[in-house]
């Protein structure tokens, strides 16, 4: 039995071990671990053929993705006066973009409550881009000099959760004098523009770049841009820079230190006051230019990030045209100042002497026609006729010249053609001859017409740089220096001389002395104790004052005021010249000349007096550049002091 | 029928493996979610590490025979789990399979894994001689592994739902069945996945497969997860770029390179040499587990061990396969390596499992 039970345990043990043998499945979990090997197989190869066959196609997508490239822009060269002190600086800012890929609509009102915009212009302004047409990758310029709360606002959101699209972009901007202070004569810059570009002078610049638009930032724009740089960074997912992976550093335009004389500059800036003119003021012995004003003036600081569109209709549209540099793109005609001049040409081909005098009536007959003078002034020989400006005087020496010797002589001092300073867009002037009338009207000249000629008036125009240099070369005896702005002794042009007499030359300037310092002379307004000031007066007509008599426009466009003025009599070292539309009479160009001229003596004088601090100065010229205050206000007070 | 036990017969080999997967793990974490605001789950990694070899111990002291008595009551709590997840269950990440508040969250249908691999192996093992299986008993085990899957699949999370389908496979394939139900199967599959596609799926997980069919149709969209991890194992190359060193893990360009795409960091920033030690550990890991299967001293253990070894190569097949754009995105995680808290536990818990086996394989 028991034997029995035990095989019957024994079975059922047996059975019980059968069933639940584990190793009937053995081929089956063989089977497994092939699958097992197949399944690694397969992914293996999935990275054998991503990282053994084709890394270099991945690792250049991983490049592409992480890589961006940043401008790194140069900074323009600073402007500088002739004494070092800064005209033209930079100052850095953030600008804010709104980058185009990943721009939502319905996170501009956020952005701009955190940034205090205006929600409808926003739109209206992302809207404008977006229908433009231009490249996705162009981003939208929203915001410029941002302030460190706004840069905090932007920091803390960019984030690739929040609002992907801010992007923060470091400019130097260009800060220009407040008041268009110089404007003409440095002019703006501007981003190059899409017709530009397609223009040889421009073809060089790339989209984007800021570029010289005029004045001396155009003419020395190589000097002054310097090279961009470029900075490749590793950014991640969300745009934000990680390292720095090379740099290719921006070379900082080069400085540029100009002639002008701020003290100056600021003097005859105010002394023109709100007039429409301009003020030059040159050294005749080299040509620098100490002061150069063109009045109504602009503010460059508006062109110097991007110019609104309204901002640059109101300065188009403007019937003052402010962005005329009147200095040196004015052409009108010269009036008596002219007179020096044609008593010149009289002197130097022996049409007058000494002793040749007219009686003046209060004016004079030629070939029939009456011409006027301004004043009876009776017996009148060279010297008064420059004095008090006779016209009838001057009418009969060119009576006696004629057309063709006025002209040689008028083109011998410069006029007729540009002086070459190195500014943009200088304009001409005219000087009328026979030639010139048979060319351009195919009509023989009339002598009559030499007659209002000789006075200034009739076709011939000149640019106050032009009278400036005409006048300050005869001051110095018949030499003429190429006007500069820039004191780069490199490319100086040599002075045009001119045989001339000197003893003729020292009569009209005698006579101009005469306009200044004796009774009756015109110029008085422009005496200054102490220096020895010559001068000439013009009060240019527009047109025949009998044309505009009782007509709106007589009545609204007054004569030109001239004055042009050199000092001292002996050994020349500064000439100015004052222009203004309207002035009605030259007279009151005088006490603009002086006022500069008195600011230049007085800081001469100024300097002789404190001599340690010239010794002081180059530290000051090499190091920090004082800034534009005080030195200019002193001038402007002394001057102000000696206007009553 | 107490097994002979000892500290000797612990399988060291396994833990040395897993401890070298989870070192991997512990690195890429680092590296991948250094300077970002993950940047302490390298260390949590390693505490729940910590927790998970608790986890094993445990899974290795009580005798599987006394956890497959309790298979239906685990089942029914796993249930009842799931269930309760809709109504307390907390939203993350657009899917609700996140149960608790604190810190630290639980993922219920990551624990339903364990179960379901000893609820199989019960019913299995109950199975009397060696006839292949009925018909009423496929259906059974589909209810029984069906019931749980549709759960988690409505949750929603398609990845964790199929990962049950290899649990039940392997006990299948290794229990024997006749090969038309095989046919039928197939057939079935045939014609509801092109209805599931249109009706089950929702868009998210449509467009997933679009993009894993064809990735630069929506490059910024779901093809884009696909796009940079191909782009991150590509730059990799042979030798990596080196730790914290990968512009598309340190960039995260990579989605989720701590978690789901754990993996294609780790090949950008050490390469296919990389690459092919970490494969090789898995696959050691592997053998070792169906090495206890071959050992194992009943039919239970055997298919425990299975289950658990089918269970860990699907998921290496799926997440592996994915990130070099061979799967479509699932948003499974690779075992032992991704950063997250009950995936680590359940895996070492199952492989406590497989322990218990090995524990008990020899035979009094």
């Amino acid at each position: 039995m028991k034997l029995t039970v035990d095989r019957e345990d024994d079975q059922a043990a047996a059975n019980q071990l059968l069933r639940d043998d584990p190793k009937f499945a053995a081929p089956k979990i063989a089977l497994f671990q092939y699958l097992t090997v197949a399944v690694f197989l397969f992914l293996i190869t999935g990275f054998w053929d991503l990282q053994i066959r084709n890394p270099d196609f991945y690792q250049e997508r991983a490049l592409e993705n992480s890589v961006k490239s940043i401008p790194l822009l140069a900074p323009r060269g600073k402007i500088l006066d002739r004494d070092g002190r800064v005209i033209v600086d930079n100052h850095s800012s953030f600008s804010l973009y709104l980058s185009r890929e990943n721009l939502k609509m319905e996170h501009l009102r956020p952005i701009a409550e955190g940034l205090n915009l205006d929600y409808d212009s926003l739109v209206e302004r992302v809207r404008r881009f977006q229908s433009r047409g231009a490249p996705q990758y162009e981003p939208i310029p929203i915001k410029e000099e941002l302030t460190p709360g706004e840069l905090a606002f932007v920091d803390s959101h960019k984030d690739a959760d929040t609002f992907p699209e801010l992007e923060v972009v470091h400019v130097q901007h260009r800060l220009y004098p407040r008041d268009g202070l110089a404007a003409h004569v440095i002019g703006y810059v501007g981003e190059v523009s899409e017709a530009e570009l397609n223009t040889p002078e421009f073809a060089r610049f790339h989209q984007g770049d800021i570029i010289g638009k005029d004045g001396i930032e155009r003419e020395y724009n190589d000097l002054l841009m310097g090279v961009d740089g470029q900075r490749r960074v590793e950014v991640d997912s969300s745009g934000n820079e990680r390292r720095i992976l090379d740099d290719k550093e921006a070379i900082p335009g080069k400085n540029l230190q100009l002639t002008i004389d701020l003290d100056l500059q600021a003097v005859a800036e105010l002394t023109l006051e709100n007039r429409k003119g301009a003020v030059v003021a040159l050294d005749p012995r080299n040509g620098e230019v100490l002061a150069m004003v063109s009045r109504p003036a602009f503010d460059p600081n508006l062109f110097a990030g991007r110019i609104r569109s309204k901002d640059w209709k109101d300065l188009v549209d403007n019937p003052d045209h402010p962005l005329l540099n009147r200095a040196i793109q004015a052409q009108q005609a010269p009036g008596s100042t002219f007179k020096p001049i044609v008593a010149l040409a009289g002197l130097e081909t022996g049409v007058i002497d000494d002793n040749y005098h007219i009686v003046c009536n209060g004016g004079g007959t030629f070939y029939g026609r009456f011409f006027k003078c301004w004043g009876k002034h009776g017996t009148v020989d060279l010297h008064s006729g420059l004095v008090h400006s006779c016209d009838t005087f001057f009418y009969n020496v060119g009576n006696r010249l004629g057309i063709d010797r006025i002209a040689q002589y008028a083109e011998m001092v410069g006029y007729g053609r540009k002086t070459g300073i190195d500014l943009p867009h200088e304009a001409d002037g005219l000087v009328p001859s026979s030639k010139w009338k048979i060319r351009n009207f195919r009509e023989r000249w009339y002598p009559s017409e030499t007659i209002s000629v000789a006075i200034g008036q009739g076709a011939t125009t000149v640019t106050p740089l032009q009278m400036a240099v005409a006048i300050g070369g005869i001051a110095v005896g018949g030499m003429w220096f190429q006007p500069h702005l820039v004191k780069d002794t490199a490319h100086l042009v040599p002075a045009r001389r001119a045989e001339l007499n000197l003893e003729n030359v020292q009569k009209v300037i005698d006579g101009m002395y005469g306009v200044v310092n004796e009774p009756g002379g015109t110029g008085v307004r422009a005496r200054l104790p102490g220096i020895e000031v010559c001068g000439k007066t013009g009060t240019a007509q527009l047109a025949s004052n009998a044309l505009l008599k009782g007509t709106e426009y007589g009545k609204t466009h007054k004569d030109n005021a001239w004055f042009v003025g050199f000092a001292p009599r002996q050994n020349p070292e500064i000439v100015v010249v004052a222009f203004f539309e309207s002035g009605e009479h030259g007279q009151l160009a005088a006490p603009i000349v002086r006022d500069v001229m008195k600011a230049y003596f007085d800081k001469k004088a100024r300097l002789a007096r404190a001599q340690p601090q010239i010794a002081r100065a180059p530290s000051n010229l090499l190091g920090r550049p004082t800034p534009l205050s005080a030195a200019p206000l002193t001038a402007t007070q002394s001057a102000a002091e000696a206007i009553p | 029928m107490p097994g002979h036990r000892s500290i000797r017969d612990f399988d060291w080999l396994m833990v040395v493996l897993v401890c070298a997967i989870c070192a991997l793990g512990v690195l890429q974490i680092f590296s991948a979610t250094r300077d970002t605001r993950f940047s302490e789950a390298w260390w949590k990694q390693g505490v729940w590490i910590l927790a998970g070899f608790i986890a094993l111990w445990i899974g290795t002291l009580i005798d599987y025979h006394t956890l497959l008595g309790q298979a239906y009551v685990f089942y029914g709590l796993s249930i009842a789990t799931l269930a309760g997840v809709f109504i307390v269950g907390m939203t993350a990440f657009g899917s609700r399979r996140w149960i608790g508040t604190s810190a630290y969250h639980l993922q219920v249908s990551e624990f339903v894994k364990l179960v379901l691999v000893l609820l199989v192996a019960r019913y299995l093992s109950e199975l009397k001689g060696e006839k292949q299986l009925e018909l009423r008993d496929l259906l059974r085990l589909g209810a029984l592994v069906g019931v749980p899957m549709i759960l988690v699949m409505i949750e929603p999370d398609l990845g964790t739902a199929l990962t049950y389908v290899p649990i039940l496979g392997i006990g299948v394939f290794l229990a024997g069945f006749r090969w038309q139900y095989a046919v039928a199967v197939l057939v079935i599959v045939a014609v509801a996945a092109p209805i599931a596609y249109w009706v089950v799926l929702k868009d998210y997980q449509r467009s997933r497969v679009v993009s894993f069919l064809d990735p630069d149709q929506d490059p910024k969209g779901s093809g884009y997860q696909v796009i940079q991890s191909k782009i991150a194992v590509g730059s990799g190359a042979l030798w990596g770029r080196g730790v914290t060193k990968g512009t598309q893990t340190q960039g995260r360009f990579l989605p989720v390179s701590q978690k789901d795409f754990i993996f294609s960091a780790f090949a950008e920033e050490h390469g296919f040499v990389g690459v092919v030690v970490a494969l090789g550990l898995y696959f050691l890991l592997l053998m070792q587990i169906v090495q206890n299967a071959q050992t194992a001293s009943d039919k239970a253990g055997m298919h425990i061990c299975m289950g658990v070894a089918a269970l860990l190569l699907f998921h290496v097949l799926v997440n592996v396969g994915m990130v070099v754009g061979r799967m479509p995105v699932t948003g499974i995680p690779l075992p032992l390596m991704s950063s997250g808290g009950s995936n680590i536990v359940a895996m070492f818990l199952m492989l406590g499992l497989v322990n218990n086996v090995r524990l008990r394989r020899f035979v009094n």
